[in-house]
């Protein structure tokens, strides 16, 4: 057994840091602070192939193999988290498609998806359902050759630019996915400002308004088709955002480590007092084991193991629990300045908060963990 | 003994039914003893154990509800393909 990454995965993510540095970590505050991502930045991770990560070659994307997958939303989680929020759901609805999609929808929407020309959106939640995700109350009543969608979805992630929405609603009484673009009458978004965390990534409320979509934008079947559809993707957004919080955990263990051998206080640096350095040791031990069960739940899933669900599970609760406690510890560290706009761990906290509920919260991974385990 | 395909199906889901007798007609999902993951580790089991892709048309629960629906399923996809 060996636990290492490939040299070609090392190049890899040697190349999303470098892209990283240069074009997320110097703007990320900026992103925080106007609640926005310019169009700068959607230009430049498109440019890079980062929209069509998971895609294959053959429709614009990049074909990334999991694990290297997982680098990018680790580095990218590393710099900001709003900007990797975008790239997970885009990611979510590029890979439902990709596995559950018809060949006309696969031949339609993919190229746009992969070279980025159409930004997605995941649109499940609702201002009544989070978490109880079967009883979304949005519905599709069967019309003309289609469905008329009528509901209101909330908190989806780059909904104010999507051109493309996955949305759930209940047909029949069965849970069903369609595809609706932005132009379809009877759709309208909100933007959604002031939140605590990932304040970038450019959330929205989508209002559907008897919006009509042709039959050929039903995603999967009905009932059934739901249940792989919405949990395929859902495996694949908790799977970044995973490795976006071993992003986090790093970025707080090196804001750490720079303030604590930096600055002085009773005569001597931060890190030469004993209770810093076990926040420090804390930092580090959480970081790797949140990075070693990332490394499995892609490896897992890579091979297509019946195991990979179940580790996607314990990688997200992990990764998220420990990034909010490192995000913690690291505004405890630096003091006054760690609540200041001037340094990023507040910004860290915010977002590894936002973590602990998105993708399933907490609690939902702890009842799955252990319903799995019996 | 080459192993058949209720025997496949039925080793892979003596790990979610271990205090049940599962017989060949029951109904996983009205049982209560799986969740909606169980869905998902299903289809993946399936395609790599019998090695196809299931597709889109595939997706419908009556052909993954039993051990007997899934037998319809994995011989009629797997017979596609020898053909």
């Amino acid at each position: 057994m060996r636990i290492q990454l490939t040299a070609r995965q090392k190049r890899d993510q040697a190349a999303f840091r470098a892209f990283v540095e240069a074009e997320i970590v110097p703007y990320a505050a900026q992103f925080d602070q106007e609640e926005r991502l310019p169009a700068e930045i959607i230009g430049k991770l498109t440019a890079a192939g980062y929209l069509g990560a998971l895609l294959p070659e053959t429709v614009g994307g990049l074909g990334m193999e999991m694990i290297t997958f997982g680098l990018l939303h680790e580095e990218v989680g590393r710099g900001c988290s709003s900007v990797r929020s975008l790239l997970t759901v885009h990611s979510m609805v590029a890979y439902a498609i990709l596995r559950w999609g018809s060949r006309e929808q696969k031949a339609c929407w993919l190229p746009k998806l992969g070279r980025g020309e159409v930004i997605a959106a995941f649109g499940l939640s609702e201002p009544a359902v989070g978490s109880d995700a079967k009883s979304i109350q949005t519905t599709a009543v069967q019309q003309d050759d289609g469905y008329v969608l009528t509901g209101q979805k909330r908190w989806i992630t780059g909904g104010q630019i999507a051109g493309l929405f996955l949305i759930f609603a209940q047909c029949a009484g069965k849970a069903t996915a369609f595809l609706v673009e932005r132009e379809r009458q009877g759709l309208r978004t909100e933007p959604i400002r002031g939140l605590l965390g990932t304040r970038g990534s450019m959330l929205a409320e989508v209002h559907l308004d008897h919006c009509w979509v042709p039959a050929g934008n039903r995603l999967g079947g009905v009932g059934f088709g739901f249940t792989a559809v919405a949990l395929s993707a859902l495996d694949v957004g908790r799977y970044s955002v995973a490795c976006g919080c071993v992003g986090i955990g790093r970025a707080c263990l090196e804001a750490s480590l720079q303030y604590s051998n930096q600055r002085q206080q009773f005569g001597v640096y931060l890190k030469d007092h004993q209770l810093i350095q076990q926040m420090i040791t804390n930092m580090i031990t959480n970081v790797r084991a949140a990075t070693l069960l990332c490394y499995e739940a892609g490896y897992l899933k890579e091979t297509n193991s019946s195991r990979a669900a179940q580790a996607v599970l314990v990688a997200k609760y992990f990764a998220s629990t420990m990034a909010t406690q490192a995000a913690n510890d690291a505004v405890q560290i630096h003091g006054a300045n760690g609540c200041s706009r001037e340094y990023p761990v507040q910004r860290y906290l915010r977002d590894a908060k936002i973590m602990e509920i998105i993708e399933g919260s907490t609690q939902i991974q702890q009842l799955l963990i252990a319903g799995g385990a019996y | 003994m080459i192993p058949t395909t209720r025997m496949r199906l039925r080793q892979f889901l003596s790990r979610y039914f271990t205090n049940h007798d599962l017989k060949d007609e029951d109904d996983f999902f009205a049982l209560g003893y799986v969740n909606s993951l169980f869905a998902m580790q299903l289809v993946l089991f399936v395609e790599q154990e019998f090695q196809f892709t299931i597709e889109d048309q595939d997706l419908d629960l009556d052909n993954f509800r039993s051990i007997n629906a899934l037998v319809k399923l994995i011989e009629r996809k797997t017979a596609y393909a020898v053909s």
